[in-house]
């Protein structure tokens, strides 16, 4: 906080002055969290939505896992297997992961990081929560009436003939469509609009410069997916025949028509993670980022080709030869970008002096478990081993190390990083980094083994295997119990932080962006004084201040460079 | 940005909201986020086009017949309705924008009628589908096409009477060379089925033409979805503007609906051509 500025306004820091006014407190009662346009409390009612659907998701696919134990029967049906799995695709894609990082903790991260008092259209950022709470209780209500045995991915035929409530989930996702496409749009415009004078494109955190991406992609891809399901669902309850080969229709253009949207929703879930880990290598390596321009760029860039390969998904659905090499190389091509991004990261950790608060840990698995995430697509962008490969395991393995070593950990990080600034308290760091390694060694145990059983030819979704692959499913099994045990202390640590957690300082990690100006919690209109708009990784400025507890501006007499 | 240039931002601005520096950022931040929503319609839109191209493509036979059982006259009366709603929500801007209260109210109403107007027609259009059996899917009526296309059914029975007749031969090939006749017989059915999918002359009534009508139930269906919904919204600012809300400086709602209406008007200008005007 640039105390410095003593003359103008009360800062930010003095929130105590305001008689415990911070976002939490200031308003009570239920209707002031359900009909709220504060983006703030928005962002941590999707917070908690999010996190129930990623422990819904969770416990699936422990039942998954578990049944795969043994080559037969362990504790569920076939049928039931085939409803379990998903239910796990479906809520952790749709209900976890899109969302997940721009809905809960970018609706509570963008504005502040602008320094602005909200985001553009609060109205529309409400409607985008209760939408997405209609979408997942109508996920859930599909359970109850008779479930979804169909694959995440619902391709036809087999999802207008089989029985059960196709119907009621896709309609779902079409509903979960708006609630993410209401997000993006509220972002591009925040952006475009919102910007304090003198931060220019370039001097944005690059956390904003993958929120926009990532809403651009949300923007022009959810629409597809709309449509998608409009026409599945027309095709199931009125046999339109658009899909159904019995009346002229074109099965594969389903999968066309999905993996238009469902490929760039893949950037949708990893572009936001990337722009955690961005802001987070620089701030825990005390040093400023390493080829600023060339993330920013590589963010876009990622989104331009995301929609550009949404073939490789039908390298043996019956494509044609010429579509199918024109996919692979353009595939090949998106690891460009992303390895602009790793080597960017890893330059700017190259003689920091990093520091390894939980947020860091997390960091530096994200980068680890990317890495084999991405290095694994190419063998599935190569057509040649992508034929051995389609429908194994190790297509499995590949995107949990993307989806979840990349996405989830990348949230988990974030979460550890802002979580004083969204609570106002500091957790245990030990028991942090504790829970932290847990969840890293759990992961690998679980998605590791997947590789060699795919790599040898078990197939993805199968309720029977033959007895040589057991092993390989029990070393999993265990893993993913590891991943939840790791899970649960890093949520208990959360927790315990709620209750017995010391009060957190404005700035505890000694970051320059300007959400670290706020109090923690920030109150209501986020800001209460002048901002120091500085380079967001120029960390010179700031030194720790033992008596805070945490970091202030040194120059106390500069002038706010934005008032 | 500062607290006090906020303040002094906010005189005699009501419609201006806290988190807004000035009205015109207000203004500009509503717009922008519109075009963007209009682009994601355009997109959403954008997959029935692209699956009426690829259908068009592969089966252009379906869509050269079928589109000649649709009425061109409702279809062009229909886009002079839609025109013309344009035009007047144009007018109706400008009207706001000038102040005119009035004249805003009036030519609302007259676009909102317009809407009605092409519903109606719309609706007499699909009913003339339901009742002829044109159809989606298994609820095509391809015995009631013969009885409403004259010529067309007929041809299509000697086309059922020359499959018999290839059927027949292939059996009697097969009598006599069991091998080889079993070969010719596939060879015969393949035919007989191209020439079924694809081997007709303009007149004849080409397979699957329920295809060209489940995508023109579902594109016009979905335009239909969006003028009800541009219906509302304007009738919405017809209930403001006569409650006085509009003026000079604060006409945004009205522009951004004029907006909306248009893009509607301009997916009817694409799907009119597209579907009731194929040469």
């Amino acid at each position: 906080m640039n105390t410095g500025a003593t003359t103008t306004a009360p800062l930010a820091g003095h929130a105590d002055d305001h008689h415990g006014g911070n976002y939490i407190n200031c308003e009570s009662g239920w209707k002031s969290w359900i009909f709220t346009l504060d983006h703030k409390r928005i962002g941590i009612m999707y917070l908690g939505a999010i996190l129930f659907s990623f422990f819904l998701g969770g416990v699936f696919a422990l039942l998954v896992r578990t049944e795969l134990i043994t080559p037969d029967r362990t504790i569920m049906s076939a049928d039931d297997y085939n409803r379990m799995f998903t239910l796990h695709g479906a809520v952790m894609t749709f209900l976890f992961i899109i969302p997940g990082i721009p809905a809960a903790l970018g609706n509570f991260i963008l504005p502040l990081m602008l320094g602005a008092k909200d985001v553009a259209l609060p109205r529309l950022n409400l409607a985008s929560l209760h939408i997405y709470i209609i979408g997942a209780i109508m996920a859930v209500l599909s359970i109850l009436l008779g479930g979804v045995d169909t694959g995440w991915t619902f391709y036809t035929p087999y999802s207008t003939t089989t029985n059960g409530a196709v119907i009621m989930v896709t309609m779902a996702v079409f509903v979960l469509g708006f609630s993410s496409i209401f997000t993006g749009l509220n972002f591009i415009v925040t952006v475009h609009k919102m910007r304090p004078a003198g931060m220019g494109w370039f001097r944005m955190p690059l956390m904003l410069w993958a929120l926009y991406a990532t809403a651009i992609i949300q923007v022009l891809a959810t629409p597809v997916l709309a449509i998608t399901v409009l026409l599945l669902v027309a095709e199931r309850s009125l046999g339109i025949g658009i899909f159904d080969p019995a009346l002229g229709g074109d099965p594969v253009l389903f999968q066309h028509f999905f993996w238009f949207y469902s490929h760039p929703a893949v950037y949708i879930m990893i572009l936001p993670a990337m722009g955690i880990i961005s802001e987070l290598v620089a701030i825990y390596s005390r040093k400023a980022i390493f080829g600023y321009r060339a993330i920013a760029y590589s963010s876009i860039a990622i989104a331009i080709f995301s929609f550009l390969v949404w073939g490789h998904h039908m390298f043996v659905s019956g494509q044609s030869e010429l579509a199918t090499v024109i996919f692979s190389a353009l595939t090949f091509s998106v690891s460009i970008p992303s390895a602009v991004k790793v080597f960017n990261w890893l330059s700017t950790m190259y003689k920091g002096s990093i520091k390894l608060e939980t947020g860091m840990v997390y960091a530096l698995a994200f980068i680890f478990l990317f890495g084999i995430g991405g290095l694994t697509g190419l063998f599935l962008a190569t057509l040649a081993t992508d034929v051995h490969l389609h429908d194994t395991y190790f297509i499995v393995a590949h995107f949990h190390y993307t989806m979840m070593g990349g996405t989830m950990i990348a949230f988990l990080a974030g979460i550890y990083h802002w979580w004083p600034k969204l609570f106002g308290r500091m957790y245990s760091q030990k028991w942090g980094n504790i829970g932290a390694v847990l969840v890293f060694v759990g992961f690998n145990a679980t998605f590791f083994v997947q590789f060699i059983m795919g790599a040898k030819g078990m197939p993805r979704r199968y309720f029977n295997y033959p007895p040589e692959f057991e092993i390989y499913h029990q070393i999993s099994t265990a893993g993913s119990y590891l991943l939840a045990v790791g899970l649960f202390v890093a949520a208990g640590v959360l927790i315990h932080s709620l209750i017995a957690g010391r009060k957190a300082p404005i700035n505890p990690w000694g970051a320059a962006t300007l959400e670290w100006q706020a109090a923690s919690p920030p109150i209501h209109h986020n800001f209460d004084g002048p901002l120091v708009l500085t380079d967001p990784y120029d960390y010179s400025g700031l030194r720790w201040d033992e008596g805070e507890q945490g970091f202030v501006w040194k120059d106390r007499d500069k002038e706010p460079a934005s008032s | 940005m500062s607290k006090a240039a906020r303040e002094t931002g906010y005189e005699g601005r009501s419609h201006v909201a806290h988190y807004f520096d000035t009205a015109l950022q207000q203004y500009e931040t509503h717009k922008l986020g519109l075009w963007i929503f209009l682009v994601t319609e355009i997109l959403m839109f954008g997959g029935l086009f692209c699956a009426y191209a690829i259908y068009r493509a592969r089966h252009p036979e379906i869509f050269m017949y079928a589109h000649t059982l649709l009425d061109k006259n409702l279809g062009a009366i229909n886009t002079i309705v839609l025109l013309f709603s344009s035009f007047t929500m144009a007018w109706s801007v400008r009207a706001a924008m000038l102040g005119q209260r009035k004249l805003l109210v009036g030519l609302l109403a007259v676009t909102l009628l317009c809407g009605f107007g092409f519903l109606g027609i719309k609706a007499i259009e699909y009913n003339h589908k339901w009742q002829h059996g044109l159809l989606w899917g298994e609820r095509f009526d391809y015995a009631a096409l013969q009885d409403h296309g004259g010529g067309h059914g007929e041809e299509l029975i000697v086309d059922e009477h020359a499959e018999e007749v290839i059927h027949h031969e292939a059996e009697e090939h097969g009598d006599s060379h069991t091998a080889e006749g079993a070969e010719v017989m596939a060879e015969l059915d393949h035919d007989a089925e191209v020439a079924l999918a694809h081997g007709h002359a303009p007149e004849d009534i080409p397979r699957n033409l329920h295809i060209f009508f489940g995508i023109y139930f579902v594109m016009t269906g979905l335009h239909g979805v969006h003028v009800i919904a541009g219906m509302i919204l304007i009738g919405w600012l017809l209930r403001r503007a006569i409650r006085g809300d509009f003026g000079t400086r604060n006409y945004t709602a009205v522009d951004l609906g004029g907006l909306y209406w248009h893009l509607v008007d301009l997916v009817w200008i694409f799907l009119f051509p597209l579907l009731y005007l194929i040469h």
